[in-house]
């Protein structure tokens, strides 16, 4: 038995040494890419989350996108406006002569399916929709969305809204998104038919998806023209895969390789700002905490909430926790969300002494102690931040204990407000202040103010929040979400923390462009 | 026999059933699958709605009791996070744990015996004691950083081997193979050493110490006496009578290797059942995770039943003292 199967072990041996690994210089217009997770489903519209969407991106096409700048721009539809006599109404022109990857016709039809698909119940998209009361083609090239409401910003939740076609729906039976009750795999989970510039060519779930150009698709030709797509989801794997030369682009680098991997010949790495800012946030109604030390709640005084702003050493977690690689900010948005401002954005100088004296003015002269809650897999180094700040609170006397765990389990504490003092991120898709407002400012509802955690209500604010939903004048309305913001300010519901950076590492020849909401477009990309 | 094997087989049963249960008791710490399925975006009344759909809200028995009619019926849903049938997903990438195991095992038996004789034969030679002290690596350092390790320096510095993923497979007839292909049977190469080293250090250590035990005993120093060869003695009795033992334990590895290959195929993306279950958990995808424990405890079952049998089978002993006590 022995030398058989040392025979078997030599020549697996043999045959590793002898061939080598890394495949011959990839041809200029494929692209290997790798990324830290796979799409979860093809279909457009069953979940709303990053890797799908950027997946879809490639296949699939909405009606309008934005730049990098975050500026809305055309995509399937080339004009759109509100109808004139009625407020309550958008138009859409759509570009002529597009085709879906089977030969289809792309038609108003279409458009007015995939919106009323986007509005089923099985679907994880409908939210942004909830105002949609009908969709109507007017001609083959014209379509209108009719609103609860008016809605001036509607457009802007329609950049992640994919098209589908009809027929090839209704041909597959998949006229629905993926309904997880039912025990049956949805034809659209493993296929897909977009108008997107790729089309889908094989896909192994969770290994790898192949796409390659689809020679019909109404703009430019692309310099990439195959993508080979490969989720490798441990971090030195993926730097590793990039430094052998088995990938060409590696979508989430670590912060602790950047600096490794720009010292490295023949890779780049770019940086940009993502649309994601992280914050602590507190109970601020409860009358007792859950876990505190003492009998009342501290956070409900303005005092202690200045004291932990005070607390805070924001650019120590930028260089120690985060290597440099985040932006340090004072309020709870991006810059390029709409409402931003640099005075929002400043913050102020930690000051311990001015802190232990507010906590003193407080009635807390000991300082007190309770639960700090962070997720530890959802945010760029989320648990050192986290114990970065335990540290800082404790300078200033309040004992934070630290309870990580996972996005799982730390989520639905706060969707249930069960928690005294939390870490979370979040991001804003329409790049607007009003979606910050209606889930986390707004008075904790069935509909508003999932992810208000704080408890925080304020009669005043949820009157302006609901107002900015209709004010059609832009002007009246920034002049609004301003107000809004000094009153956030004013009452430090946030403790914004720094805006997240994103980094990509690719081979030199490559360009391709952060993207704030790190949706990195193969289309877009340059090979020399 | 027969009644012996029945009676195994209603243990095993029962065990499979406790580890549902436990499990199931187990998967409301993990958290809440709502939370991941739906985006930031839903409401309190949609995550509610799902949550009724999913029959999430339901009491942990009736949840439990739902779970063990379907899968008595070969039903293990959908999963949550693919929206694939789970047991097409686990058998999907059951081949890639498979074929990692058998290589794993295979190389750990072989290099494992082969370096125990060795050492066992050469106590005090220099090479043994290089041998022995570095079988402490395999022993004492993580799999983790092992992994990591060989990817630094066969992928990334040497570039001889592939650092991630299976390579190019064959499919045939649903079962997709990297055996066939050079670049398959490479990107083997380093998992198998990774998942391998530990069992085969295992195997060296006690091949070693049962091969000195033998050694010892009367009836070699009989034969020595008689003048038999040193090769018959070593290889024709000593190692014989070492290897009796060293096939249960392998036998036993064996499941190990199949359900512990969870942190070898994250390090090397490898996609196999380990892989899918890790990614499981993380997003709380309670069908996929149900039916994996199930699937373990299937394995570790199957294969404490098998090594029963051989017992009864191999060693007169048992037989003997079984039928004269049942009388």
């Amino acid at each position: 038995m022995k030398r058989p199967a040392l025979g078997l072990a030599a020549a697996l041996i043999a045959g590793g040494f002898l061939a080598t690994a890394a495949s011959p210089a990839a041809m200029a217009e494929t692209l290997r890419w790798a990324r830290s997770g796979d799409a979860l489903t093809m279909d457009p519209h069953s979940q709303n989350e990053g890797p799908t969407n950027t997946m879809h991106h490639h296949i699939y096409e909405t009606l309008v996108t934005r730049d990098n700048d975050g500026v809305l721009i055309p995509r399937l539809a080339t004009e759109w406006s509100i109808k004139e006599g009625d407020p309550t109404t958008w138009v859409f022109e759509l570009r002529q002569g597009i085709k879906f990857h089977d030969g289809a016709d792309f038609t108003a039809e279409d458009v007015v399916f995939s919106i009323n698909r986007v509005l089923e119940d099985t679907s994880d998209f409908k939210g942004l929709h909830a105002a949609v009361e009908g969709v109507t083609a007017v001609d083959d090239d014209t379509v209108e969305i009719k609103l609860s409401g008016p809605s001036p910003l509607y457009p802007n939740n329609l950049t992640n809204t994919f098209m589908m076609d009809k027929g090839w729906a209704e041909a597959n039976n998949v006229t629905k998104p993926q309904d997880f009750a039912n025990n049956e795999e949805s034809f659209a989970v493993r296929n897909a038919n977009g108008t997107g510039p790729y089309r889908l060519d094989s896909r192994d779930p969770g290994v790898k998806t192949e796409m390659s150009y689809f020679d019909g698709h109404w703009d430019d030709k692309p310099d990439v023209t195959k993508i080979i797509y490969t989720p490798i989801k441990e971090n030195a794997t993926r730097v590793a895969a990039l430094l052998s030369g088995e990938v060409d682009f590696v979508q989430d680098v670590p912060v602790q390789d950047i600096e490794r991997l720009s010292g490295t010949d023949g890779i780049k790495v770019t940086r940009g700002p993502e649309n994601r800012t992280i914050f602590f946030a507190y109970d601020m109604a409860s009358e007792k905490l859950r876990s505190a030390s003492v009998d009342d709640n501290p956070f409900t005084k303005p005092e202690v909430r200045e004291a932990l702003a005070l607390a805070l050493d924001r650019e120590a977690i930028q260089k120690v926790v985060m290597r440099g690689e985040s932006i340090p900010t004072g309020v709870q948005m991006p810059p390029f969300v709409n409402g931003w401002t640099e005075e929002l954005d400043k913050y102020e100088a930690p000051n311990t002494d001015r802190a232990k004296e507010l906590l003193a003015a407080a009635g807390y002269p000991d300082g007190f102690s309770v639960d700090l809650n962070c997720p530890n897999d959802r945010y760029i180094n989320d648990e050192a931040i986290c114990q970065a700040f335990v540290g800082m609170l404790a300078r200033v006397g309040v004992t934070a204990n630290l309870v990580s765990q996972s996005k799982t389990l730390h989520f639905p504490l706060i969707q249930n407000r069960e928690t005294d003092f939390y870490l979370l991120g979040w991001g804003v898709p329409p790049f607007d202040s009003s979606y910050i407002f209606n889930f986390l400012v707004h008075t904790k509802g069935d509909a508003l103010g999932g992810w208000n955690g704080s408890g925080y209500s304020n009669a005043d604010l949820d009157t302006k929040i609901k107002a900015i939903e209709i004010e059609v004048d832009l002007e009246k309305r920034n002049a609004i979400i301003a107000e809004i913001w000094d009153q956030i300010q004013e009452d430090r519901i946030f403790l914004a923390v720094h805006n997240q950076v994103l980094a990509y590492a690719m081979k030199d020849n490559i360009s391709i462009a952060v993207d704030p909401e790190n949706q990195a477009e193969m289309y877009f990309t340059k090979v020399e | 026999m027969l009644t012996f094997i029945v009676q195994r087989l209603f243990q095993a049963v029962l065990v499979m059933l406790v580890v549902a249960l436990v499990a199931f008791s187990l998967f409301r710490f993990v958290g809440d699958p709502v939370a991941t399925m739906l985006g930031q975006e839903a409401t309190v009344a949609d995550r509610e709605a799902l949550r009724d759909r999913l029959g999430l809200n339901d009491p942990i028995a009736a949840q439990f009791g739902r779970f063990v009619v379907n899968a008595a019926q070969g039903e293990f849903g959908i999963s949550y996070r693919l929206q694939q049938p789970v047991l097409e997903l686990i058998l999907e990438r059951l081949p890639a744990t498979l074929e990692l195991a058998f290589v794993s095992g295979v190389l750990a038996f072989v290099f494992g015996v082969v370096l125990g004789i060795y050492t066992a034969l050469r106590r005090d030679g220099v090479l043994s004691n290089i041998i022995m002290t570095t079988s402490l690596i395999g022993v004492s350092l993580p799999t983790f950083l092992i992994g990591v390790l060989l990817i630094w320096v066969f992928a990334v510095e040497l570039q001889w081997l592939p650092s991630f993923g299976r390579g190019e497979v064959v499919d045939i007839g649903g079962w997709k193979t990297g055996f066939l292909t050079v670049n398959g049977l490479q990107s083997l190469i380093l998992p198998a050493i990774t998942l391998g080293l530990y069992q085969m250090t295992l195997i060296m250590r006690l091949v070693r110490a049962e091969m000195l035990e033998v050694l010892r005993t009367d009836y070699i120093k009989f034969a020595r006496a008689r003048g038999l060869t040193d090769r018959a003695i070593n290889f024709g009795h000593a190692l014989k009578n070492t290897l009796v033992p060293v096939i249960t334990i392998t036998g036993l590895q064996l499941g190990s290797i199949i359900a512990f290959a969870i942190i070898t195929e994250t390090v090397f993306q490898w996609p196999g059942v380990g892989f899918l279950f890790i990614n499981s958990i993380q997003f709380v995808d309670v069908p996929v995770m149900a039916a994996y424990l199930i699937f373990i405890a299937l394995v570790f079952v199957t294969i404490n039943l098998i090594v029963d049998i051989l017992y009864f089978v191999v060693d007169p002993r048992l037989r003997v003292e079984r039928s004269t006590g049942g009388g």
